[in-house]
């Protein structure tokens, strides 16, 4: 049994479709990401498979349960992080916890011995009796974490759990996260319009204007724009080329200012044969300067898509989010 | 059964520890019904003394009407916060619970609806300034009326609220629905001699009975039952009736809103 199935998943709005039938699987165990940008379907996507929103057609099976026909087993089996903290500010983060409990309907005594687990594993042991808002963005998405957690649920959704996060807090909440995954084997997915982050995922699904258009691993999709880039600066440069022809039946370009270009399938292992058999000539070809670069995601996305990822924008919902930290940040 | 009502307990409890944890909050629900009274009422009293309202002291007259406006407006912006804390907050978790919507919407009216009531309790601080005297059994009535009439309040406030997405339609309603309701329910003016036009809004508006009910609890021992009757509209058991059809006339459709999906 996979961990999600979905089947031609189809959700419009008005005469808008914002998911047009999307289809795949994830399997136990293993962490999925959704990459796409703001408005292509993710957040549409989710909110289907967490019983948030009905499908317009199509069907989506969490951990064996219809999303339509049994919402209460599949909400059992789920935690979600979502992209706004949904904590309560005025409450502790024990207490935070201590109210997802009693919604989860969770004993007390497995409670108090799950909290104590969880707060030491996102490190807020420490913090857990202070009020929420005096939390930083990091601590609060990893109370959200060991929320979402609680309840032992079978399959975790991330909404984009690092957006806003500066890039230490980011790569911080990611250790948790594969951390977490080691210790209990849960089975994530997860939206992003972050490429580095996608790069943590065992498969991604590029998804614009509402459709899946590749889903494979990172490495594979990395394949499809092409191999990894080396820059080579050498001091004899024409000779290098011929010899890495001769020696090693590569090709290669002049750059645009004076280097080597070698593209190849497994760049990392061919800078050492590359350097070798430049060493090895008579007289040996002495290297200067070496580069790598490898194709990202981002340059996926474009090949795919044919545009680039957009940058976050303020959308129609700026004006609440605004009332929203009114209400839950307070006074201050 | 047993997981909803847990539920709806924990909504309403969350609502209540956040109250106890809001001083800033509770100096507010002082500072308003001050300076209403004190400004507006000193101000309006002094001009007024030659008429017959004039007869009691306009501060003591419009007490009740602080306390109703009090519950009124905290009511209303407990039910109005569901449509941001559904988007963004606490709800939002909530919502993805294994826990009935009609749970979650009836835990939500009961928190807000004795937040509000809290408030008004905290209002009622300033009977003695106003040199309103209350007895023990006037007090119990006092709160019993401002739940009731929180309970209204709120149901009808997420009655609206439960379809919102955002916060356009929250201006439209505070300027064309929610200052007519409190400026028609008598809480500043006796409803007795006013233009039929007039009369007729406020028997259609559910502050009114409020209003009403508080102001003759409140003022029992302060006027003479002839004055009391001279400024009040209603018989008290129909104020009690009313408000009480009223809460149930909001919380089925409220509940029934708040469940629908998308």
């Amino acid at each position: 049994m996979h961990a999600i199935e979905a089947r031609q998943l189809v959700r419009k709005f008005g005469d808008f479709v914002a998911v047009a039938g999307v289809e795949f699987e994830v399997r136990q165990g293993e962490v999925f990401g959704f990459l796409g940008p703001n408005g292509a379907g993710k957040s549409t996507t989710i909110n289907m498979l967490c019983t948030m929103m009905r499908p317009t057609s199509g069907t989506a099976v969490i951990n064996g349960h219809d999303v339509v026909a049994r919402p209460d087993l599949v909400r059992q089996s789920i935690g979600i992080i979502f992209q706004d903290a949904s904590l309560d500010d005025r409450l502790t983060g024990l207490e935070n916890l201590r109210f997802h409990a009693m919604l989860y309907d969770i004993p007390r005594e497995t409670f108090a011995a799950r909290s104590k687990e969880l707060l030491a594993m996102v490190d807020l042991t420490d913090k857990a009796g202070e009020q929420v808002r005096t939390y930083s963005g990091g601590m609060k998405r990893r109370l959200e974490i060991a929320r979402g957690l609680l309840h032992h649920p079978k399959v975790l959704f991330l909404d984009e759990p690092t957006i806003g996060l500066d890039p230490q807090t980011r790569r911080h909440i990611w250790q948790y996260l594969m951390k977490l995954r080691q210790q209990e084997g849960v089975t994530m997915f997860m939206t992003t319009h972050y490429m580095e982050e996608a790069e943590h995922c065992d498969r991604i699904a590029v998804i614009d204007h509402g459709t899946i258009v590749a889903l494979d691993t990172p490495e594979n999709l990395k394949g499809l724009v092409g191999g990894d880039i080396i820059t080579v600066r050498t001091s004899d440069d024409v000779r290098a080329a011929a010899r890495l022809k001769a020696a090693k039946g590569a090709d290669t370009r002049p750059g645009p200012d004076g280097q080597l270009i070698v593209e190849t399938t497994n760049g990392d292992r061919f800078i050492p044969v590359l350097i070798e058999a430049l060493a090895n000539d008579d007289p040996p070809i002495a290297v200067e300067s070496i580069g790598l670069s490898r194709p990202t995601l981002e340059d996926v996305f474009i090949k795919l898509t044919g545009h680039a990822i957009r940058a976050s924008e303020a959308d129609a919902t700026q004006p609440l989010r605004q009332m929203a930290r009114m209400w839950t940040g307070g006074r201050r | 059964m047993r997981r909803n009502l847990k539920g709806a307990y924990t909504i309403w409890y969350r609502d209540v520890i956040r109250f106890s944890r809001d001083r800033p909050r509770i100096i507010a629900a002082l500072a308003q019904p001050m300076l209403y009274l004190f400004v507006f009422g000193t101000g309006l009293g002094s001009a007024m003394s030659g008429s017959p309202a004039g007869a009691v002291d306009f501060r003591q007259f419009m007490f009740p009407g602080t306390l109703a406006m009090t519950v009124l407006f905290t009511a209303i912006f407990s039910a109005i916060s569901i449509v941001w804390d559904r988007e963004f907050g606490f709800l939002k978790e909530v919502m993805v619970a294994p826990v009935s919507r009609t749970a979650v919407a009836l835990g939500k009216v009961a928190g807000g609806a004795t937040v509000a009531m809290f408030q008004g309790v905290v209002a009622l601080l300033l009977a003695p300034v106003v040199g309103v005297k209350l007895s023990i059994d006037q007090i119990a009535s006092i709160v019993g009326l401002m739940l009731l009439l929180a309970t209204v309040m709120t149901s009808f406030g997420i009655l609206i609220a439960a379809r919102q997405k955002s916060m356009e339609g929250f201006q439209m309603m505070m300027n064309f629905l929610l200052m007519p309701m409190f400026f028609l329910s008598g809480a500043f003016f006796p409803l007795r001699g006013v233009p039929p036009w007039m009369a007729v809004l406020a028997t259609v508006d559910p502050v009114t009975y409020g209003v009403d009910s508080l102001r003759q609890v409140v003022l029992r021992r302060s006027l003479s039952a002839e004055m009391l009757g001279a400024l009040t509209v209603h018989p008290m058991v129909t104020n009690v009736v009313v408000m009480a059809l009223l809460s149930v006339a909001f919380v089925v459709p409220a509940v029934w809103q708040f469940g629908r999906q998308d």
